[in-house]
């Protein structure tokens, strides 16, 4: 029976998380667009529904019914494959982070996490570059040098930004001895924020963060202006609009790791234990608010600037950060 | 060499909370000025009519060439134009025709939103002339 009532619960959490996620990816589209427009002076979407908020479902139905392209010399089974790739490897992200204080529901103790697993952080790594590969798959299957160009960067990129984001995470599990993302919060709570001991380490991982979805200053993959859209050129219709909720989904996976392990995940004062989830999704929207306000604010790097950042100065930075980390545990 | 980067973000998010400059436009529009040279109208008589007595002096001056005019002849000696007929396409909006007119019977309006779907319909004769001199007050 009590397999029976897991089941029932797992499936329950999984049903919520995904929802909530995938509305959270739609809206926050809307959000993206209304600060970036704000920030330049404008309104940003604000003609379908009050404030634009019905702008996401317009543009979901948009995307549902335009034509489907596929190149004539694309590898078609890789190309239709791809934009599957990133978005299901960043929904499974969600699949292991604690967003919650354990609460009693009909008299069952119900952890706020979909799997609490003992691996989680390395579960979120390896999913997390699993999602580059779609990138790298989908420019280069569709037979096009622009998208071909935003692979190969995806590839460089994601090489020289996965060592330094590891490195830099390696304080935090020094700290706490544990993979586990609950556990982690736990000693937050108990505790002081990961922050206040890590904050050079938080910085790091932030900007490494921007680098790993993809995001300006970082958004070498698709890089506009020089090439033309990069890895999603050839792509249409629903399989672009993948490629776009993959890179949100994304961004609130990366905020909700930030969240846990540097902001104490659902710590926070005032809210009873049942309501502390609300301290999460405040800290992973803020968190997200503010890689919107990054991307209105700062200009891409060059590509052999992005490398040197990342191998000159990233890389040394997380190292001397364990090293550090290591000096005052061991005094 | 952080410290601009942290100026930016300054700059941004009180740019963020200064609220748009943005003229919605369909809803809100922008004034023109005063002197705005806008779409041609015809000034009136009390009985309606236009004032233009077809001297032709607004034909001899527009540089484009954009005005065509059929001059008649009342029984009284008096001129009036049969046909006046103005490109809006070739027009320029010099005003100077405006200028010209001896008898203030063709005027710019501030209207600027014209707009048409074929070369014909922007071809404005006495009659529409005419009624644009009721319309003019409405825009801007």
């Amino acid at each position: 029976m009590e397999f029976v009532y897991f089941l029932i619960e797992t499936a329950i959490k999984v049903i919520v998380v995904f929802a909530v996620v995938m509305l959270a990816v739609a809206y926050m589209t809307w959000v993206e667009r209304k600060v970036l427009g704000h920030i330049q002076v404008r309104y940003g979407p604000n003609r379908v529904g009050p404030y634009g908020l019905l702008q996401p479902i317009a543009d979901g139905i948009k995307a549902f019914f335009k034509e489907e392209v596929i190149p004539e010399k694309a590898d078609k089974v890789v190309y239709v494959m791809a934009p599957a790739i990133p978005l299901v490897a960043s929904l499974s992200i969600f699949s292991v982070i604690p967003f919650g204080e354990t609460v009693r529901i009909l008299g069952r103790e119900v952890k706020l996490c979909i799997a609490d697993v003992d691996i989680g952080l390395l579960f979120v790594f390896a999913m997390a570059s699993l999602g580059e590969y779609g990138i790298v798959l989908g420019g280069w299957s569709s037979y096009n040098k622009y998208g071909l160009m935003g692979a190969l960067r995806a590839a460089a990129q994601m090489v020289s930004y996965e060592i330094a984001l590891g490195i830099t995470v390696l304080g935090i599990l020094m700290l706490s001895g544990t993979l586990n993302l609950s556990e982690i919060v736990r000693q937050q709570i108990e505790g002081h924020w990961f922050v206040l001991y890590q904050p050079f380490a938080f910085i790091l991982f932030l900007i490494c963060m921007f680098a790993e979805i993809n995001r300006t200053p970082f958004d070498m993959p698709e890089a506009e202006s020089e090439l033309a859209c990069g890895y999603n050129i050839e792509y249409s219709s629903m399989k672009f609009a993948m490629f776009f909720m993959a890179e949100y989904a994304h961004l609130l996976a990366a905020s909700s790791l930030v969240t846990v392990l540097f902001l104490g995940g659902w710590d926070g004062p005032w809210l009873p234990p049942g309501l502390s989830w609300v301290w999460f999704v405040v800290k992973v929207g803020l968190l997200a608010f503010f890689a919107v306000w990054v991307r209105g604010t700062y200009p891409r790097l060059r590509y052999d600037q992005i490398m040197k950042l990342g191998w000159k100065i990233l890389i040394p930075l997380a190292l001397a950060n364990v090293l550090f980390t290591g000096l005052f545990m061991v005094v | 060499m952080i410290w601009p980067l942290i100026k930016g973000l300054g700059v941004t998010i009180r740019r963020f909370f200064s609220g748009p400059v943005t003229v919605q436009y369909p809803e809100e529009r922008r004034s023109v000025s005063p002197r705005w040279r806008g779409i041609h109208y015809f000034e009136a008589t009390e009985d309606g009519d236009t004032r233009c007595v077809a001297c032709g002096l607004c034909v001899a001056i527009c540089p484009p060439k954009a005005i065509r005019l059929v001059a008649v002849e009342r029984e009284d000696g008096s001129r009036y134009p049969e046909i006046y007929e103005l490109d809006a396409i070739r027009c320029i909006y010099c005003g100077l025709c405006e200028e010209v007119c001896p008898v203030d019977a063709i005027k710019l309006s501030r209207i600027y939103n014209v707009v048409g779907s074929s070369r014909s319909e922007l071809k404005w004769d006495k009659k529409r002339l005419l009624e644009r001199r009721l319309e003019k007050e409405a825009v801007g």
